[in-house]
């Protein structure tokens, strides 16, 4: 038996007792799946129930109950027919998830949870007025994201292929590809396709808001029996043997980057600055980000990324060297620094 | 677990639903079994039940029968302690399933669970068979150990207390806040309310909190003003104003796909070298915008305005020196 707690345990028997009410008649095998518990659990609560005596003060037994032949029946529930209400937990629970699904683009059903979230109040009560501060966010994408779910939509319940003109930032790319879909996702608050990549041959999570462009295509999707959900649970970043070992120091202003980026281990240095090693599969998102950080964030190693980098940096500067505008300059000049020309 | 606790406890729960009178715990230890003969055993066991029965939420009422009586008395009344009726159309119980599944390895996770047990023993038939896919189907993920403290502290209306690691500060700071919700952006869960030190309404990320968040102070003892929006208050700390400026923007043929995006106008540049194209987007924050600008290195160059072209010049000298 699994290890749950008399309380825990308690609140299953109070559960059981109107399940059965309600549904007069129920099989075993079906209650015990229902509560995910094993058959032999099962029957161990309902003698448990069936044993309750009370001294009040002639002893008698207020719940009376028979599973001969694998179907339950209660005859006599006392005053247990009615599952306990709501507890503010599991209220709030159910309702801020209801609150989020109610408001993410492309749903269908949300007259059914909107109906479902008022029935739910009413019947919570109290309990239910907390849940209003606890609130997901879903941040508007703007039209565009509302059309594309759509279509997604379509696309998977009509088991069709995609074609996509999608942005990778870390290459500054718009790459063309078709894609088997599978399902819309939400990670990290951001809506998501996730599907068979044609071009990549693996499972891939598309950003809905850098689809650049999307056309359903008239080919069936066929998606090979390899194309399983991807866990995204533990975050979107999920590092492997193969990246390349990246090491940065950042200042304090520059911490953010060791939140966003799941990294293999941090060190505190002097004044608020870290140490951080993270790994990648493309170290051109390491040169994106050295250029944004500029002083706040320096590429210790490898070697050949802290040379591109500084490269990088050194073409960038040079193109305002040369560019002809009107303020370059006799005097000061943001471009040469104090070496003004 | 112990057969017996769960036994005496469920015996006790019968005994307080199926009584209209208040009864004393006296007639509560001869009505139910399993209670010690010794009273002071049996005073200390009734005080762990009587607390028990109060987590998981059953509305336990005191009171006297008589004026005159000496003896507080224990009930439950029968329409407080059920579920009201609740009957759900075909759809409304699929997406009970849906929500329910939100808080999969969660913090809520398993209050989700116990929800859905309840309205299933109310007869109702939430499917545990998937619905065809329809729409997004997001789940809550709660890494931060804080969340469950600051949830309680939330429900329950108490103060708390913890170290916080602003953004930009090498040293934590002991913060005393008066919570008044939680929120979840963009997968980051916060918790706004009253800051007591700052005298003022804030907003804390719980990834930056170090270390144990401390109740200070007893349950009920916050109030949240009336007219608060929990929602607001966090998206007023991080939303971006309009995109009130105006940039002009050289980026190089093909390339910059992340600026040609967001861009008003593109047209290719015929007063200098070929290969470039002149990019005119808006935006609202210099600062964010020239960390954006300064990714794509050499393949863009700010010509205007003259505060955008120096911030990006600072971060590439920045790289630099």
């Amino acid at each position: 038996m699994s290890t749950i707690t008399s309380t825990e345990r308690l609140q299953r028997l109070l559960a059981l007792v109107p399940y059965v009410v309600s549904r007069k008649v129920v099989g075993l095998a079906e209650t015990a799946d229902a509560f995910g518990v094993s058959e032999r659990e099962l029957v161990d609560d309902l003698n448990l129930l069936w044993c309750v005596e009370l001294h009040a003060p002639d002893p008698y037994c207020p719940i009376d109950l028979s599973y001969e032949g694998g179907e339950i029946v209660v005859s006599q529930a006392e005053s247990m027919g009615r599952p306990l209400r709501l507890a503010v937990d599991e209220a709030s629970a159910l309702l801020v998830a209801l609150r989020m699904l109610a408001e993410l683009p492309g749903r269908e059903d949300r007259s059914a949870m909107s109906r479902l979230i008022a029935k739910l109040e009413a019947a919570a009560g109290e309990a239910a007025t907390v849940s209003a501060q606890v609130a997901v966010r879903v941040d508007p994408l703007g039209d565009g994201a509302e059309d594309l779910a759509a279509q997604i939509n379509a696309a998977i319940s009509g088991g069709r292929r995609l074609h996509l003109r999608y942005y990778v930032p870390d290459r500054d790319e718009a790459t063309e590809r078709d894609v088997d879909p599978m399902r819309l996702h939400m990670v990290e608050g951001r809506p998501y396709l996730e599907g068979w990549c044609l071009r990549a041959e693996a499972m891939r999570l598309f950003r809905l808001d850098r689809v650049l462009a999307l056309t359903v295509l008239d080919q069936p999707a066929a998606p090979p029996p390899e194309a399983t959900p991807v866990d995204v649970d533990q975050g979107l970043f999920r590092p492997s043997p193969d990246d390349e070992r990246v090491e940065l120091e950042l200042s304090a202003e520059g911490r953010w980057v060791a939140e966003y980026y799941p990294c293999e281990s941090v060190s505190d240095l002097p004044d608020g600055r870290l140490r951080v090693v993270l790994r990648t599969p493309d170290t051109r998102l390491v040169r994106r980000l050295a250029l944004r950080l500029g002083e706040d964030g320096r590429v210790i190693s490898p070697a050949g990324l802290v040379a591109e980098i500084r490269d990088a940096a050194t073409a960038a500067l040079s193109n305002y060297v040369v560019l002809p505008t009107a303020v370059h300059c006799g005097r000061q000049c943001s471009a040469c620094g104090d070496a003004a020309v | 677990m112990s057969k017996r606790k769960t036994e005496r406890l469920l015996g006790l729960v019968v005994c307080l639903l199926s009584t209209r009178r208040y009864l004393t715990a006296d007639q509560i230890r001869q009505a139910v079994p399993g209670y010690p003969e010794q009273d002071e055993l049996f005073k200390r066991m009734f005080e762990r039940d009587k607390e028990d029965l109060r987590e998981l939420g059953i509305p336990l009422e005191t009171g006297f029968n008589h004026p005159f009586d000496d003896d507080l008395g224990y009930r439950v009344r029968q329409q407080a302690y059920e579920l009201p009726e609740l009957r759900l159309e075909a759809d409304e119980a699929a997406v009970l399933g849906l929500a329910a599944r939100v808080w999969q390895r969660a913090a809520l996770e398993g209050a989700a669970a116990g929800a859905l047990l309840k309205l299933r023993a109310a007869g109702v038939e939430a499917g545990e068979e998937r619905p065809a896919p329809q729409g997004i189907e997001p789940r809550l993920v709660t890494p931060e150990p804080t969340f469950g403290p600051l949830w309680e502290a939330v429900r329950d209306g108490r103060p708390v207390t913890f170290s916080y690691l602003a953004a930009g500060r090498s040293e934590p700071q002991r913060r005393e806040l008066e919570p008044w919700g939680v929120v979840n952006r963009y997968g980051r869960w916060y918790v706004a309310g009253w800051d007591r030190g700052r005298d003022d309404k804030r907003v804390f990320r719980l990834g930056r909190i170090a270390g144990a968040v401390k109740f200070c102070g007893p349950p009920g003892s916050v109030t949240v003003p009336a007219g608060t929006d929990v929602r607001e208050l966090v998206r007023a700390r991080d939303s971006s104003p309009a995109p009130e400026h105006t940039a002009l923007l050289r980026v190089r043929s093909a390339r910059g796909v992340g600026l040609r995006q967001r861009a008003v106008s593109v047209r290719p540049d015929e007063t200098g070298p070929p290969g470039w194209d002149l990019v005119t987007t808006r935006f609202a924050d210099v600062g964010w915008f020239a960390d954006l600008v300064a990714e794509f290195g050499p393949d863009a160059v700010v010509l205007d305005p003259p505060d955008l072209r120096d911030a990006v010049i600072a971060r590439l000298k920045g790289v630099l020196a």
